[in-house]
C-alpha cells in the first residue's frame, strides 16, 4: 500500500499503540518525511509536551524543529501563519483548547482568512493542534469542548478524532493539507489502545466513517463520544435496539453525506457531542438533516450534549455534566419511544 | 535592611501566614497523593514569602488577583483554610461550592478576587480593580501577582500599558521561580530579570530577595505607598523557587531542573530561615515559634477534616450560578 492510501484496522503492520502514541508516531513519520515541517509550542522541546504528544522530538529533530515557545499563544499561532506563509508546513501547539480563546484573532480573523482576502494568492499549509474535553476534573477554563467556535468560520478545518488509528491518519491529512487546520485530541483518551498501522497512512479530511451498522437509529458522534456511544449501543442491543453509529471525524469540513443516507436507512437521528447543547454542532447536523432527509424522518433529531453551564469542577457535578453511556442511551430510547428498562 | 526595622508583631504575623501557606499545601499535597484530590494541583511551597511578605503589608481592603497558583495568595489574605480545602477536593462546603477547584478559588470578602486558570488572565482584571478604586476615589490599591512565564504573554503587557497609562493604583508582583511549567525561564526569555520590563511602561521596579519575606514586605510597603498617593503602578520582581513539580507533589528527578538545584534552594528556604534570623536576634523564641506551628497545624489537620466530612455537591445546583438572577 502507498503512503497515502487509507489504511484499514486489519492492516498487516498494525500494532497497538495508545491514542497519544498514535499522534507521536505520526508527526515522527511526517518530520522525517519533510524538512520543512517543525513543531512549536509551550513545552513541545525537551519535555516533549505535557501530554507526551511530541515526546522524543528534540532529541531526533533536534531544537531547530522541535521549538520551545514562551507562553504566548498568539504569537504561537501567528508563528505558524507567518512561517507558512514563507513557504514552511508548521505545526503550532495550544495545550489545552480552552487557551484557543487566547490566540482567536490570529485563529480567526488572520490565519481563516488570509488565502480569501488575498484573493487566493496565499497558501497556509498550517496546522494547529490541541486537547479538549472534559472528564478530568479539570474545571471550566480547562475542559471545554469549542469545536463549534471553530467550524463557524470559513477558511478553518476542524478535526476531532475518535480512535488512536484515526488520530494518526487523520494528523498525517492535517499536515498534509494546505489550508489552516485544527486538529483536537481529546484529553481523556490519550491511554486509550486501538490498532494502529505503523506505515504513514493519510484519513482524508471531510469523509466520515460508519463505526457501527444498524437499522434502528442513527448516532452521529465524534471524538470520545463515539466510544461512549458503542457502549450505549451494545446496552441498547439487549434491548433489541440496533444503533447505527456515524463518526464525522472531521467536524469542518462535515460529510453530511453518511449521515444523511444513514438517516434514510434509519429514520431516526441522535446526535452525541460533549460541548453545551445550545448552538452546537447537533443543531447545525439537524438543521442538514432535516434539509436533506425530512421525509424521512419519524422522529425530531434528538441531542445528548452537556447542559448549558460552564463545567464544574466537582466530580460531583462533573459526572452529571459530561454526557455518557447511560445518558445516550437515555436518548435513544427516548427518540424511539422506547421505555427505559424496568419501567 | 536592618532585621530591626518591621516590629515584632509584622514578623510574627509574617511568619504566621508563611506557615499558614506551608502547612495547609503541604496536607493538600498529601491528599493529591491520596487521590483525595480531583484535577491540578499546582503548590505554592517555596514561593511563601512572597505573598505574605505582600499580604502584611496590605490592608484589608487592598484586592489580589492571582494566578493558577494561587492558594498562598488566598491564605496569605487571610483565607479560611476549612472553605479552602473542601474547594479544593470539590466539596459542597468550599469556596467556590465545589465548582471551581484550586485554579478558581476566591474569596470575595477578603477581597481575593480569585486564582486564574488562564496564564496572564489575572493582570487584566486587577487593572480593572485598581480603576474602581481610582474612580470612587479611595486609596485602595489592587495587587496582582503573577509568574514569570506570564510576562510573556499579550494580557500581562495589556494591563501593564493600561495601568501606567491611566496611572492607576495598582502593583504587579512577579513570582520569578525561573521556570513555566517544564521549560526554563532563559529559554523563553532574553532578559535575565523579569523587572526589565516594567520600565517600557514607565513603571518603577524593584527585585527583591523572594526567599526573604521582611524584604518583600518592604518593597511592597513601598510600592502600596506610592500607588496610594495616586503615583501610579510599580513593579516589585521576587527571585522565588517552587519545591514541587509544576503540578502535584514530584520535587526531585525531573528532566528540565537538576536536584542538586532544588536543594540549594531549599538551603534558602523562607521559613527556616527567616525562624533562624528571628531566633537569633532574640526576637521572637524558639518555643513560641513552636507552639505557633503546632497551633497551624490543628488548624490545617481541621480543614483537612473538615473537608473529608463535606459531601459533594447536590447535582441540583449544576445550573445554578450561570446568571445573575433579576428580580
Ligand atoms: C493562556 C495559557 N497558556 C498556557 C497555560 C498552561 N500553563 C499553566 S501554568 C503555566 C506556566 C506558568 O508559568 P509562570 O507564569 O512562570 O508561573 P509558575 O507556574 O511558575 O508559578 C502554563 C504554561 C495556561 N494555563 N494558560
Ligand atoms: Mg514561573
Amino acid at each position: 500500500m502507498t503512503a497515502t492510501e487509507t489504511a484499514t484496522e486489519n492492516a498487516e503492520t498494525a500494532r497497538e499503540l495508545t491514542y497519544v502514541g498514535a499522534f507521536n508516531e505520526g508527526i515522527k513519520q511526517l518530520m522525517r518525511e519533510d524538512e520543512d515541517i517543525f513543531v512549536a509550542g509551550e513545552d513541545v522541546g525537551i519535555q516533549g509536551g505535557v501530554f507526551g504528544s511530541f515526546s522524543g522530538l528534540a532529541d531526533e529533530f533536534g531544537e531547530r524543529r522541535a521549538v520551545d515557545t514562551p507562553i504566548a499563544e498568539q504569537a504561537i499561532v501567528g508563528l505558524g501563519i507567518g512561517a507558512a506563509v514563507a513557504g514552511l508546513r508548521p505545526v503550532v501547539d495550544l495545550m489545552f483548547m480552552d487557551f484557543i480563546m487566547v490566540a482567536m484573532d490570529q485563529i480567526a480573523n488572520q490565519a481563516a482568512k488570509l488565502k480569501y482576502m488575498f484573493g487566493g494568492k496565499a497558501e497556509l499549509p498550517l496546522t494547529i493542534t490541541t486537547n479538549g474535553g472534559a472528564g478530568l476534573s479539570a474545571a471550566a477554563q480547562h475542559s471545554q469542548s469549542l469545536e463549534a467556535f471553530l467550524c463557524h468560520v470559513p477558511g478553518l478545518k476542524v478535526v476531532m478524532p475518535s480512535s488512536p488509528h484515526d488520530l494518526k491518519g487523520l494528523l498525517v491529512a492535517c499536515v498534509r493539507d494546505n489550508n489552516p487546520t485544527i486538529l483536537v485530541k481529546n484529553k481523556a483518551m490519550l491511554g486509550v489502545t486501538g490498532p494502529v498501522p505503523e506505515e504513514l497512512y493519510e484519513i482524508p479530511l471531510g469523509v466520515g466513517a460508519k463505526v457501527r451498522e444498524g437499522t434502528d437509529v442513527t448516532i452521529v458522534a465524534y471524538s470520545r463520544m463515539v466510544s461512549e456511544s458503542m457502549k450505549a449501543a451494545e446496552r441498547l442491543a439487549d434491548e433489541g435496539i440496533n444503533c447505527e453509529i456515524i463518526d464525522p471525524r472531521t467536524v469542518q469540513p462535515l460529510d453530511t453525506d453518511i449521515i444523511v443516507e444513514s438517516a434514510k436507512k434509519t429514520n431516526r437521528v441522535v446526535v452525541v457531542h460533549e460541548a453545551v447543547r445550545f448552538g452546537g454542532l447537533g443543531a447545525e447536523i439537524a438543521a442538514q438533516v432535516q434539509e436533506e432527509a425530512f421525509d424521512y424522518l419519524d422522529a425530531p433529531v434528538a441531542r445528548v450534549a452537556a447542559p448549558f453551564s460552564p463545567i464544574p469542577f466537582s466530580p460531583g457535578l462533573e459526572g452529571h455534566y459530561v454526557p455518557n453511556a447511560k445518558r445516550i442511551a437515555a436518548g435513544i430510547r427516548e427518540t424511539l419511544g422506547r421505555p427505559a428498562p424496568g419501567a | 535592611m536592618s532585621i530591626l526595622e518591621p516590629s515584632v508583631e509584622v514578623l510574627k504575623d509574617l511568619h504566621h501566614r508563611m506557615l499558614r501557606i506551608r502547612l495547609f499545601e503541604e496536607a493538600a499535597g498529601k491528599l493529591f497523593e491520596g487521590n483525595k484530590m480531583p484535577g491540578f494541583l499546582h503548590l505554592y511551597v517555596g514561593q511563601e514569602a512572597v505573598a505574605s511578605g505582600v499580604c502584611v503589608a496590605m490592608r484589608e481592603d487592598d484586592q489580589v488577583s492571582s494566578t493558577h497558583r494561587g492558594h498562598g495568595h488566598l491564605v496569605a489574605k487571610g483565607g479560611n483554610l476549612n472553605q479552602m480545602m473542601a474547594e479544593l477536593m470539590g466539596k459542597a462546603d468550599g469556596y467556590c461550592n465545589g465548582k471551581g477547584g484550586s485554579m478558581h478559588i476566591c474569596d470575595l470578602d477578603l477581597n481575593m478576587l480569585g486564582a486564574n486558570g488562564i496564564v496572564g488572565g489575572g493582570a487584566p482584571i486587577a487593572v480593572g480593580a485598581g480603576f474602581a478604586n481610582k474612580y470612587r476615589g479611595n486609596d485602595t490599591v489592587s495587587v496582582v501577582f503573577f509568574g514569570d512565564g506570564s510576562t510573556n504573554i499579550g494580557a500581562f503587557h495589556e494591563a501593564a500599558a493600561m495601568a501606567s497609562a491611566l496611572k492607576l493604583p495598582v502593583l504587579f508582583v512577579c513570582e520569578n521561580n525561573e521556570y513555566g511549567e517544564y521549560t526554563p525561564r532563559h529559554k523563553v526569555m532574553a532578559i535575565t530579570d523579569v523587572v526589565d520590563r516594567a520600565a517600557g511602561y514607565g513603571m518603577p521596579g524593584v527585585i527583591v530577595d523572594g526567599m526573604d519575606a521582611i524584604a518583600v514586605h518592604e518593597a511592597a510597603l513601598e510600592g502600596l505607598a506610592r500607588a496610594r498617593a495616586g503615583e501610579g503602578p510599580s513593579f516589585i520582581e521576587a527571585k522565588t523557587y517552587r519545591y514541587y513539580n509544576h503540578h502535584g507533589v514530584q520535587t526531585l528527578g525531573m528532566k528540565y531542573r537538576t536536584d542538586e538545584e532544588v536543594e540549594e534552594w531549599k538551603k534558602k528556604d523562607c521559613i527556616e530561615g527567616f525562624e533562624k534570623r528571628v531566633t537569633e536576634a532574640g526576637l521572637i523564641s524558639a518555643d513560641e515559634l513552636a507552639a505557633v506551628r503546632a497551633e497551624v497545624q490543628a488548624e490545617v489537620d481541621a480543614a483537612v477534616e473538615f473537608g473529608e466530612n463535606s459531601p459533594y455537591p447536590d447535582p441540583s445546583t449544576l445550573l445554578t450560578d450561570v446568571y445573575t438572577e433579576m428580580v
